[in-house]
């Protein structure tokens, strides 16, 4: 443990993060202003997911920190590090023993269940800011529910393109009144975000949080004739032969030759240890 | 009633507040997500006037950045003191307060508490409302948290229909009887309970 | 063959080591002391308490020597150190009509109670590389400085002399609490007391670069260095068991008050306007800075018009003066984005391979005509 206090905030800063989650969760998907800090990791970096994580862990928990889906890269790493000498809680990388999980850019595979909260990391909260810049403006829209915009920009890529040109992040309208920013995560996980957990944002440089409450309805925007599709890489996963789990492509060699993989490495290993097997899984080993 | 010894309003704080305020903020938390959901909360001993759920709860999210209402029933002298003590939060009048806690009857009349604006349904307040207990269902929740439908107690259905038909301005309230909570969000929607015969 | 990017662990702390071999450099070297930066970079001392927000040039020295003189690393080090401090209370406005100067010049009036102070200033070296500096010696030829006694009694404001002809615009006195941007989420309108925090914590390159945009014509003010001054003033706070305020120390400030001109509006007869800035440490390029961005800011009080100048937008400059936000975002981008670059690769993919596809139909449909 260190010279700091549990979980690194003062109490003080814990209790105006605590109300900004009440709030959330009493007004699903609107952002809420926070008096975010500085965090001792930069801006962008997860600060806001940090912040809200560190304001929910009792002693008790069992944190797992994941970052595009995997548990070894390094800003997961760093962040898991943070909590293990800052709050002392108990770490692990398998999603069913976790009771709170920390993400960037990914809601894992496996069904989360009632005991558990999901933490996101998010860049920017509003998902009006790339059609209108100005805060002042999107607060008013949001006031009137009045996301014609959005459709509009939507629309657009159908007549450019044949298709929404959004991949990511990609807004969601959360219990039928506000439209929200899902984070960065594909939108593979949109529909997963139907969840018997608690979900809660946290954008530290943008000061907002905001929340899912379990079973709450979350709407992918669309359009009758051109409905959301969740897309992933066509392919099977190469090392546990999984067809339901989002795909990381990695290059192999300088002729170019690829490999798909899942993106969540605890629901790839857990497959692997039950015995599925890839196309890669003998070179693998 | 657990014996209330409060020798002074210097006692009956968190212990070790980091933790403790920690778990009340959890179960608080829970109880917010998912509505109607009953939660032991412990850990202070408040004057006599103030259960201990809502002296864990006043402890856990008050402090001299929050203004709080205190309604007649509760505002007595010991109570004032041990809140201060405890929380420096600001007494102030119904209408500016950003907590209030008080029984159902003495917070009336409910239009007087903030429900926020339109661009900030946020700058609203949460009542923490004490109730002899909860055990005598009456209201049906559906909406954000609830799987399916969930039972609560309620004191009064219409005024808290009304307010969750300003969603997304209007209150949200915590429930307190003893060391237990239970959460009304502005957002879930109340039906009466049809009572079955027996 | 294929190992995922494990060993993050072990990656992060070989890192770390190489990163203090780095900011050590060759050991055959003296180490810098913390009083030798604190002394001889007071300067870079001075800005890292400034957009830091703390002062304390010991702990401003330790942050440039961790940062490796990186001054915005140096700054954020600051910043998280400071939000775990506990707050006791807070200080009695300082009086920096009280202040003892080094330096006070203005730009208005030739001479004035209190005179034209030059102090320790750049202004009038010639910019020519001093090799003597090289030659390190622990006793540097110094000429010998003769100043003037300081005065024993306070300086008064140079633009109090214009208050009393009503001819520049009246600073409305309140004893209304300021809000503070550490505590509370910025909104706007900020007002102006959260506006002159945010400018005085701003990044100096992108404060310099928003007044430099109006004297070119974008919201020009037009404005006169009325006063510039730079000294120490002390810090008094109320303490209730005692009654009355002390005195807990001293720090030395920077004040720049600017002059503009102002052609009136519908309501205000032609007067002159103020600007303000006031920053930690000697800073005297950010304090004009800051001074001419405040002025521009003031468009919509003073009754003028908007420009549609970058300066003159509360919400841009507010949203994107402050140096540890920026370039923690900007950053961020180096971070893993696999997940999010390979959801629009597949959708690029799948783009072309239909756009492929209706040409070649097209092709079919135009070959078979």
């Amino acid at each position: 443990m260190s010279d700091y206090n549990f979980a690194y905030l003062d109490e003080q800063t814990k209790r105006m993060i605590r109300r900004a989650i009440l709030k959330g969760l009493a007004v699903p998907g609107y952002q809420v202003p926070f008096a975010s800090r500085e965090m001792p990791m930069p801006y962008g970096w997860g600060t806001g997911g940090v912040q809200v994580s560190a304001a929910t862990l009792t002693p008790e928990d069992t944190l797992k920190v994941i970052d595009q889906g995997a548990d070894d890269t390094t800003n997961a790493v760093s962040i898991r590090k943070f909590f293990e000498n800052t709050a002392g809680v108990a770490t692990t990388e398998e999603t069913e023993k976790a009771s709170v999980i920390q993400t960037r850019h990914r809601i894992p595979e496996a069904e989360l269940s009632e005991d558990q909260i999901l933490v996101y990391q998010v860049p920017i909260p509003e998902p009006l800011r790339f059609l209108e810049p100005r805060e002042t403006e999107t607060r008013k829209m949001h006031a009137l529910q009045e996301y014609g915009l959005m459709h509009v920009k939507l629309y657009e890529d159908i007549s450019q393109h044949g298709a929404i040109a959004t991949s990511y992040a990609y807004p969601v309208k959360v219990a039928g009144r506000y439209v929200t920013d899902p984070s960065p995560i594909p939108k593979f996980d949109n529909p997963k975000m139907n969840m018997a957990a608690i979900q809660l944002f946290g954008a530290g440089r943008e000061q907002r949080i905001y929340a899912v409450p379990p079973y709450t309805e979350v709407v992918s925007l669309d359009f009758e004739d051109f409905p959301f599709e969740a897309s992933k890489a066509d392919h099977p996963c190469d090392l546990c032969a999984a067809e339901d789990s989002y795909l990381d492509e990695v290059i192999l060699d300088d002729a170019g030759n690829r490999m798909f993989v899942c993106s969540d490495t605890d629901y790839c290993r857990s497959r692997r240890d039950a015995g599925h097997m890839g196309r890669l899984s003998e070179e693998a080993a | 009633m657990t014996a209330q010894t409060s020798n002074s309003h210097f006692s009956g704080g968190f212990r070790d507040p980091a933790i403790q305020s920690s778990h009340v903020f959890r179960a608080a938390m829970t109880a917010m997500a998912r509505p109607g959901e009953i939660k032991p909360i412990t850990g202070a001993t408040p004057p006599e006037g103030l259960s201990i759920a809502a002296g864990c709860l006043l402890l856990t999210l008050c402090d001299p950045e929050t203004s709080l209402y205190l309604a007649p029933d509760v505002d007595h002298p010991a109570v004032r003191d041990w809140i201060t003590f405890h929380t420096g939060a600001p007494f102030v009048p119904a209408q500016d307060a950003d907590f209030a806690v008080g029984g159902w009857a003495a917070l009336t009349p409910f239009d007087r508490f903030r429900i926020g604006t339109s661009e900030y349904p946020d700058r609203s307040a949460t009542l923490i409302v004490e109730l002899p207990s909860f055990d005598a269902p009456n209201a049906e929740l559906s909406g954000p948290g609830i799987k399916t439908r969930a039972e609560i107690t309620l004191p009064d259905i219409e005024v808290l229909q009304a307010n969750a038909a300003l969603f997304p301005l209007g209150f949200d309230t915590y429930f307190t009887a003893a060391s237990d909570i239970c959460a009304l969000p502005r957002s879930s929607r109340i039906e009466p309970l049809l009572m079955k015969e027996g | 063959m294929y190992v995922a990017v494990k060993g993050g662990e072990r990656a992060i702390d070989n890192a770390h080591a190489w990163l203090a071999e780095e900011r050590r450099g060759d050991t055959s070297i003296a180490e810098l002391s913390l009083a030798q930066i604190r002394e001889q970079l007071g300067l870079a001392v001075n800005r890292v308490m400034a957009e830091g927000s703390l002062y304390d040039p010991d702990l401003a020295a330790l942050a440039i020597k961790q940062a490796r003189g990186d001054l915005i690393e140096a700054i954020f080090l600051i910043r998280a150190y400071r939000t775990t401090l506990p707050r006791f209370g807070a200080s009695d406005p300082v009086d920096t009509g009280r202040m003892s100067c080094d330096r006070r010049i203005s730009a208005t009036f030739k001479d004035a109670p209190g005179g034209q102070v030059l102090g320790p200033t750049f202004d009038y070296t010639h910019r020519l590389l001093d090799f003597k500096l090289a030659a390190e010696s622990d006793r540097e030829d110094l000429p010998e400085t003769q100043t003037a006694e300081p005065r024993s009694e306070d300086t008064p404001h140079i633009l109090s002399f214009l208050d009393g002809e009503n001819i520049i615009e009246q600073e409305p006195r309140t004893d209304a609490e300021p809000g503070d941007l550490t505590r509370e989420p910025m909104s706007f309108p900020a007002g102006r007391a959260v506006r002159l925090q945010s400018l005085t914590r701003g990044d100096e390159g992108f404060i310099l670069g928003m007044a430099y945009s109006t004297q070119r014509g974008y919201a020009r003010n037009h404005a006169f260095v009325g006063e510039l001054r730079i000294g120490s003033v002390p810090v008094e706070m109320e303490i209730p068991e005692l009654g009355f305020a002390i005195e807990i120390g001293e720090i030395e400030l920077t004040e720049c008050e600017t002059v503009n001109q102002f052609k009136g509006s519908k309501t205000v007869p032609p007067q002159f306007t103020r600007g303000y800035g006031l920053v930690f440490g000697q800073s005297e390029r950010k304090s004009i800075a800051m001074a001419l961005v405040d002025r521009a800011l003031r468009w919509e009080e003073l009754g003028e018009d908007n420009l549609g100048a970058p300066a003159q937008d509360e919400e841009f400059v507010l949203s994107h003066a402050d140096n540890i936000q920026a370039t923690g975002f900007l950053e961020h981008i180096k971070l893993p984005h696999y997940v999010d670059f390979q959801s629009e690769l597949e959708l690029v993919r799948k783009l072309r391979r239909e756009a492929a596809e209706l040409a070649e139909q097209m092709a079919a449909r135009e070959a078979a005509q």
